[in-house]
């Protein structure tokens, strides 16, 4: 029995852990994750498989080269997940080395360069998505139509080996548009946006999934669906999801009314791209976001303000991870000036006068 | 009637279950009492009889020392066997002056103050009360221990409307204000009605968490005849029975940083107390024992005891069946704010409120990892900080800069170390950084005392060296007029003369 004092209490702690908290996390990504998998099959899978071990890898060496303890790291799930968050964000049949070099910049230098677990300034996937966006342009925005395992389009065991390995280049009918994308290059032609719209699939698809994209970002049905899990379980809270969605709403419907030739429909911002992904997995990292809930509220307005004008202003068709980036780079700032207000304190810290009673007792 | 929203705060596994269904039983009398001079908060109390004498049960041993403190009471009749160092029921395990007394087993009275029996208003002074609750060595039995007279008293620098009582016992595992509310309403009602005469206030709320339904009935049945006693029912989330805390859920006034809850009118007391003090008023006995929750999974049969002061931890666990299994820690008080036990063989006083003995599962140590920015401590903190944030700070060693986020705004309530998900120490750190602050503080003001004494010193040289010189220079002067008188005439230069030797 240890009665000797070793260090102050409490002497009762909650169940909670990290790894709780991230095996929580993958839990609510799996229905999204398991959607994307089958809708774009076997290059889908090897791509996933290829970036979650070269995370796990990665982090594992990382560890061992700092000294620090490998075994009870990796058993957090945070490396995993990160891998996880990259590939869901990836076109679903890009070739290996596209995830092999996207999970190793996102435990490299997103995460351990920084100092480690809970150290690094900006989300490791997103930054990782970032360099590979940069880097490779061409691969990294080669999207294809749906081919669910089993229909006929869907690629065999063998042929999707051939994609994943860069041997032979995808079949020319396979390849399709995200309907950002669309916009986007119709709208530089100098076609209408709303015109545009109306070749789009309509919102009930988009919402549920059917549709070119990202391997796990095309249902946004199954990620809010996830998202409102990891809401239910206080494992996120609603402050950073709600400013985002809100924001990004409001701007697109604004815009949209203002002049629909120019500005695209609130229900595609919401819909389509990485906007649900990033609202509930993303953006709510918690390392990298802010630590109050006024601050999270800012937070969130800010990656929401800036999805919406990098799409309609900027020249990518995408840009939840710019915005979550670049407001990533706010969270130091934020955090210094929207702290809670302090018990018996004013906002501005000074000691509260002794007045008398709010009510009369 | 609806309590006042409190920021932060977090869910326990309360575990009241092991001992609320168990009835305060009596303690058999041990055959050794050891009395701690200082089981309050303050100054030691001093003591007034020596090795041999034989004392009786309710006799004074130690009187209050001048300025804060409280006096101690023989909790049985019997002998003094000695007065030396003993283990505190403090974890640093430091040895303090104790009474010890071996029992003579005949629990013989001694001559007690007359009994106060008449109703209200009672035949005696508020300042008559008070002095009577200060000569019962009555201390805030909520675990602070602060001198309950002093509390009192504080009607005569603030101005006071509200009298508080805390019933909300949110440490989990704790027990004993639940059963003394339940099986003693009567008597604590009256306890606080004598406690609301003395302060002189027209208001009271009583508060109860509501996870003690039978506890708030039984108050509520009691307080029935007294309707200006408002019994609240409190959401049960813990720090409620934090004093600031409370004030803020019960009346909506918050006080402000720094300052005490008699700075907005509002005076707390805790449930024990009242019933010590209704003791005291209305049979003449001082405080000499207490009702002490004994549990945790690693305690064979749970109980709230009824234990004279000065009975040891080790009695009373073999009171309730031992140990089993071998317990993880022993602590003293409630999991949340309570201290590690540094030994077995150490005295129940008058601010212990359980003996806890938890096994490994329900301490639930982790060992740390990094902090993941996850929030957890931010959300529960109930002060409004940043922990994780002043944590960092503490650790880098800049102290300053934790102080100026709010680091002596910290209750030590402990919620952000059980929320954390890394198992990181964050009420250590800071109570760490506040003993250190303390310290450095005293250090300081001791160096401003050395600083105006050195100059005070100094300031007395050179005044002394001054009048010397100036008793030189009139006697150089006198004997000069001396010289003059004797040598010239005398009447007509006495005025410059003056204005020379001066």
């Amino acid at each position: 029995m240890i009665t000797m004092a070793t260090r102050a209490g409490p002497f009762t702690h909650t169940v909670n852990s990290i790894s709780r908290t991230m095996l929580w996390v993958m839990a609510a990504l799996l229905p999204a994750t398991a959607y994307g998998l089958w809708l774009f099959g076997w290059p889908a899978i090897f791509l996933l498989v290829i970036t979650l071990a070269t995370a796990l890898v990665a982090e594992a060496l990382m560890l061992k080269l700092l000294g620090q303890p490998v075994r009870a790291r990796l058993a957090d799930g945070s490396a995993l997940l990160t891998g996880w968050l990259l590939a869901l964000s990836l076109p679903p049949w890009a070739p290996w080395w596209i995830g092999f070099l996207g999970a190793l910049v996102a435990i490299v230098l997103g995460k351990h360069l920084f100092g480690g677990l809970g150290q690094n300034m900006f989300n490791p996937a997103m930054v990782a998505r970032i360099v590979l966006l940069i880097s490779f342009p061409v691969q990294l925005t080669v999207w294809v139509a749906p081919a669910p395992l089993g229909s006929a389009s869907a690629p065999s065991f063998s042929q999707a080996l051939t994609y994943v390995a860069g041997q032979s280049t995808l079949p020319e009918h396979m390849s399709a548009a995200t309907s950002l994308g669309v916009l986007k290059t119709e709208h530089s032609r100098g076609i209408s946006v709303a015109t545009t719209t109306e070749q789009l699939p309509p919102a009930a698809q988009l919402a549920m999934g059917r549709e070119p994209g990202s391997m796990g970002e095309t249902s946004a049905g199954l990620l809010l669906a996830g998202g409102l899990l990891l809401l239910t379980l206080r494992i996120i809270s609603w402050h950073i999801p709600l400013a985002m969605l809100g924001t990004l709403a409001t701007l697109a419907l604004v815009s949209n009314a203002l002049d629909p030739s120019r500005f695209a429909a609130m229900p595609i911002h919401l819909l389509s791209g990485a906007t649900l992904l990033g609202a509930f997995f993303i953006a709510t990292d918690y390392v990298t976001s802010p630590v109050s809930r006024s601050g999270q509220l800012l937070f969130g307005a800010g990656i929401g303000a800036l999805t919406w004008v990098i799409r309609s202003l900027g020249a990518y068709p995408e840009g939840v991870a710019f915005a979550v980036v670049l407001m990533n780079a706010m969270v130091p700032l934020i955090d210094r000036g929207f702290r809670p207000r302090v018990f018996g304190r004013s906002r501005r810290g000074q000691s509260l006068d002794t007045q008398k009673p709010k009510i009369p007792l | 009637m609806w309590s006042f929203r409190v920021r932060g705060g977090v869910k326990l596994q309360y575990h009241k279950e092991l001992s609320s269904e168990k009835a305060v039983v009596p303690m058999p009398l041990p055959r050794r009492l050891y009395l701690p001079l200082q089981q309050h908060i303050g100054a030691p109390a001093l003591p007034v009889v020596v090795v041999g004498d034989t004392v009786l049960k309710g006799q004074l041993i130690a009187k209050a020392a001048p300025g804060l403190s409280a006096p101690v009471h023989a909790s049985s009749s019997g002998t003094v066997v000695a007065i030396e160092e003993y283990v505190a029921p403090h974890p640093s395990g430091l040895r303090q002056k104790t009474i010890i007394i071996a029992t003579d087993g005949q629990d013989r009275w001694a001559a007690l103050p007359h009994p106060i029996t008449d109703d209200f208003p009672l035949g005696v002074t508020p300042a008559e009360l008070n002095s009577r609750v200060a000569a019962a060595g009555i201390v805030g039995m909520g675990g602070a221990a602060f001198p309950s007279a002093v509390k009192l008293d504080l009607k005569s620098r603030y101005q006071l409307d509200t009298l508080l009582i805390n019933g909300a016992e949110c440490e989990p595992y704790l027990t004993c204000d639940d059963r003394l509310m339940r099986e003693e309403a009567a008597a604590v009602i009256d306890g606080v009605r004598i406690l609301a005469y003395a302060l002189e206030v027209q208001s009271v709320v009583f508060a109860i968490e509501r996870n003690k339904p039978q506890a708030l009935a039984a108050i509520r049945e009691a307080a029935r005849v007294e309707p200006w006693i408002k019994v609240m029912a409190l959401p049960t989330r813990f720090p409620m029975g934090s004093e600031r805390h409370l004030v803020l859920a019960c009346t909506g006034r918050e006080t402000p940083s720094r300052k005490l809850t008699a700075d907005i009118g509002v005076v707390v007391h805790n449930v024990a107390t009242a019933r010590a003090v209704a003791r005291t008023v209305r049979s003449g006995e001082p405080l000499i024992s207490r009702v002490v929750t004994v549990s945790g999974r690693g305690i064979r049969e749970p109980a709230n005891i009824n234990v004279p002061l000065g009975t040891l931890v080790e009695d009373l666990l073999v009171f309730c069946g031992g140990l089993h299994p071998v317990p993880h820690k022993l602590i003293g008080g409630g999991p949340m704010m309570g201290a590690p036990l540094p030994s077995v063989q150490v005295p129940v006083v008058k601010g212990t409120s359980g003996v806890l003995a938890l096994t490994a599962d329900e301490v639930n140590d982790g060992a740390e990892s990094p902090c993941i920015r996850c929030g957890s401590c931010v959300s529960a903190c109930p002060c409004g900080l940043v922990p994780l944030e002043m944590a960092q700070l503490v650790r880098r060693g800049d102290l300053q800069g934790a102080q100026a986020i709010g680091l002596q705004d910290c209750v030590s309530c402990g919620s952000c170390s059980f929320i954390c998900p890394s198992h990181i120490p964050l009420s250590h750190y800071f109570n760490f950084a506040k003993g250190q602050l303390g310290a450095l503080d005293r250090d300081s003001r001791r160096q401003d005392r050395i600083r105006s004494l050195i100059q005070a010193r100094n300031e007395r040289a050179a005044r002394e060296a001054e009048a010397k010189k100036a008793a030189a220079a009139a006697r150089k002067a006198a004997k000069a007029a001396a010289a003059a008188a004797s040598a010239a005439a005398p009447v007509d230069t006495p005025a410059s003369q003056l204005e020379e030797s001066t």
